[in-house]
């Protein structure tokens, strides 16, 4: 049994690793690829663009949002706003009204039935080539757009192209380390975006060619994460998906552990069901590196954390155990007790060396991520705290999700 | 769609990631033998010290007992013990660890004979603890008893135990299983003043046992008391 257990731990060790220097070898491949252009940059052409900013109960934050699209450095005319209010029971539809004064700006109210159905409205009043949503907590860099089509200028392959989202107004510690957890995503997306196998299309500022949607069908409920769902029937179906570094998109992001579970629940047991969905995807060639990485990637990183989770428990409560068995022996005996470090005690079994290793490529991401998003090489204190409160927390949304799919129950948006 | 897979890639990351583990493996092992080696030279201090203050025993035995009980080497054994019970749960229970095991409880048992010697000469206050464990099978037992062991030791700096593992494949150490009668049906075992307690012993227990050790010796006096003194003086 013990044994079974030790060769789990190193396979999925040796699988960490795999994928860590895989992302690794990826960034040395197309580092000259990594461009962050801080001018304003021109198009030979400006296509015209829809964006779709739905909300439900956004009132602090979708004036915001708006007027970071009329920001937007890009021709106004050349911009369609529509925004959906999906039976807000705030005073968000009075926030809205406001701007239905706009000649590119038509607003929208219907009943509440989820993010997917109030983008579905949006799309059947899209008359664009072009098609994006922008979240109703995030807000769009004045050059995020100019900078995205440029990359359908270049390449008439590509169907979606992603943007680097960070984080907005960071106020505690919370947030901070989800800062520096948003500087990896960027990293890891531009490498999966090197490599052919983008999974998820974020609701902030993700642009589409509308012939996506056309030939594929409009948003799906996807378990709560149409993002994530969208994104998979593009793999399915060969679209291309891109991302581009240097347009960047503010999201608010949860202020309290509690919110913040609940988010990843909802994220995490997007990527289980969609992956269960789209199962037939899995470990076939003929779908690319989506099929043959990303996805393997991603269940090995849930069984990884599950795993690692138990083993932590399990040594915790051996130790608990332990240390009861001394108090019910010899009682409270703090005497003589020698706290002196001798390094003969350090721990040298050969997995540290690798977990270290982990560690230091999972840094090395979030730093590159920065640098991608920032155009600065930094290291910060959140940096080093992000791993403590992440391997204690994460492995609660990532179990609960997997038990939430077994048991078939849906977790609720926020 | 860039759906092209670049197997050549997958390839050169797996001999990368198989590299790495063969790397971290020959560190792991490197520093394990450095290690070893540390614990080597521990014992072999020890050894050249039990075997000095043997010879200076035997030499200056009846002249004087006050250079002689200055060598104590209680804490060096104990702390080589904690390294080698550190060794076999962290290093893997390699040969050497074993080996290094045996010699470790040969150079208890020296100690305990010096020491024995010693105290019995030179009226030197202390009591002698023999336990007897195992490791070949799951003994909570002699886990609980080693914990009253060591706050025991803690708690009385005269008490000196000397800890063996029931299976180690050394004459000497049968040769004590031997002599006290002791079954590895019933370990833990000790041995206080020629006593054999099997069985967990309560840490109240053992002390009140250690106390009157104490007593009988302070009732006692020492064989070489007035032969030492008269020739010190």
């Amino acid at each position: 049994m013990i044994s079974i257990l030790n060769i789990t731990f190193y396979v999925l060790i040796f699988l960490s690793v795999y994928v860590q220097v895989f992302f690794f070898v990826t960034f040395l491949e197309n580092r000259k690829r990594i461009i962050v252009r801080n001018s304003k940059i021109k198009l030979r052409s400006y296509p015209s663009v829809t964006i779709a900013v739905s909300c439900f109960n956004e009132e602090a934050t979708v004036g915001k949002t708006i007027q970071s699209i009329f920001s937007l450095n890009y021709p106004k005319d050349k911009i369609e706003i529509l925004i959906v209010d999906d039976g807000s029971l705030d005073n968000t539809w009075n926030i809205i009204s406001k701007f239905a004064q706009y000649s590119n700006v038509k607003i929208f109210r219907k009943e509440n039935g989820g993010k997917y159905t109030a983008l579905n409205l949006a799309l059947e009043h899209t008359k664009t080539d072009f098609f994006g949503g922008l979240d109703a907590d995030s807000f769009a860099d004045p050059e995020s757009l100019v900078r995205i089509m440029s990359y359908f200028e270049k390449d008439s392959n590509i169907m979606a192209v992603v943007p680097s989202v960070t984080v907005y107004d960071f106020k505690n510690t919370i947030q901070n380390t989800q800062k520096v957890e948003y500087h990896m995503g960027v990293y890891l997306k531009k490498m999966l975006g090197f490599l052919g196998g983008i999974n998820v299309t974020p609701g902030p500022m993700t642009i589409f060619r509308k012939c996506v949607f056309d030939d594929l069908g409009p948003y799906k409920h996807g378990h709560n994460t149409e993002d994530m769902e969208i994104a998979f029937r593009m793999q399915k179906n060969l679209y291309k998906i891109e991302h581009c570094n240097d347009a960047y998109v503010y999201t608010t992001t949860p202020t309290t552990l509690g919110k913040l579970y609940r988010q990843r629940l909802r994220w995490i047991y997007g990527f289980i069901n969609n992956t269960l969905d789209y199962k037939s995807v899995i470990l076939r060639k003929k779908y690319g590196n989506f099929s043959i990485f990303t996805l393997p990637m991603g269940i090995i990183s849930i069984i990884s954390v599950t795993y690692l989770f138990c083993r932590i428990i399990y040594n915790l409560v051996s130790f608990i155990y332990s240390k009861i068995i001394v108090l019910k022996t010899v009682g409270f005996n703090f005497t003589n007790t020698n706290f002196n470090f001798d390094p003969f005690f350090l721990n040298i079994r050969f997995f540290i060396f690798l977990v270290v290793l982990v560690y230091f490529l999972v840094i090395f991401a979030m730093i590159s991520g920065r640098k991608m998003a920032e155009g600065k090489w930094r290291i910060s204190l959140s940096m080093v705290y992000f791993f403590p409160i992440f391997s204690i927390i994460a492995p609660l949304w990532i179990i609960s999700a997997v038990y939430s799919t077994l048991l078939r129950r849906l977790p609720a948006w926020r | 769609m860039n759906n092209n897979i670049d197997w050549k890639k997958y390839f050169i990351v797996f001999l990368i990631t198989i590299g790495l583990f063969l790397t971290a493996g020959y560190l792991s092992n490197y520093l394990g033998n450095k290690k070893i080696d540390q614990l080597k030279s521990i014992q072999d201090k020890i050894a050249i010290d039990i075997l000095s203050s043997e010879t200076q025993f035997s030499l200056l035995s009846e002249l004087s007992c006050k250079n002689v009980s200055g060598s104590l080497l209680s804490g060096e054994l104990e702390e080589l013990g904690r390294k080698l019970d550190w060794g076999q749960d962290n290093l893997g229970s390699t040969e050497e660890v074993s080996y290094l095991k045996k010699y470790y409880s040969l150079l208890q048992i020296k100690d305990y004979l010096l020491m024995k010697k010693i105290s019995s000469s030179c009226g030197v206050k202390s009591a002698f603890i023999l336990y007897f464990y195992t490791t070949a099978e799951n003994c909570s037992l002699c886990e609980e008893e080693s914990l009253v062991l060591t706050s025991l030791r803690n708690k009385y700096e005269e008490l000196r135990v000397y800890s063996f593992d029931y299976s180690t494949d050394l004459s000497a150490v049968k040769a004590l299983l031997k002599i006290y009668k002791i079954k590895d049906t019933e370990l833990p075992a000790l041995i206080l003043d020629d006593d054999l307690l099997t069985g967990f012993h309560t840490l109240e227990d053992l002390e009140s046992r250690v106390k009157k050790s104490f007593k009988l010796q302070e009732t006692k006096p020492p064989a070489g008391e007035n032969q030492s003194d008269k020739k010190s003086s």
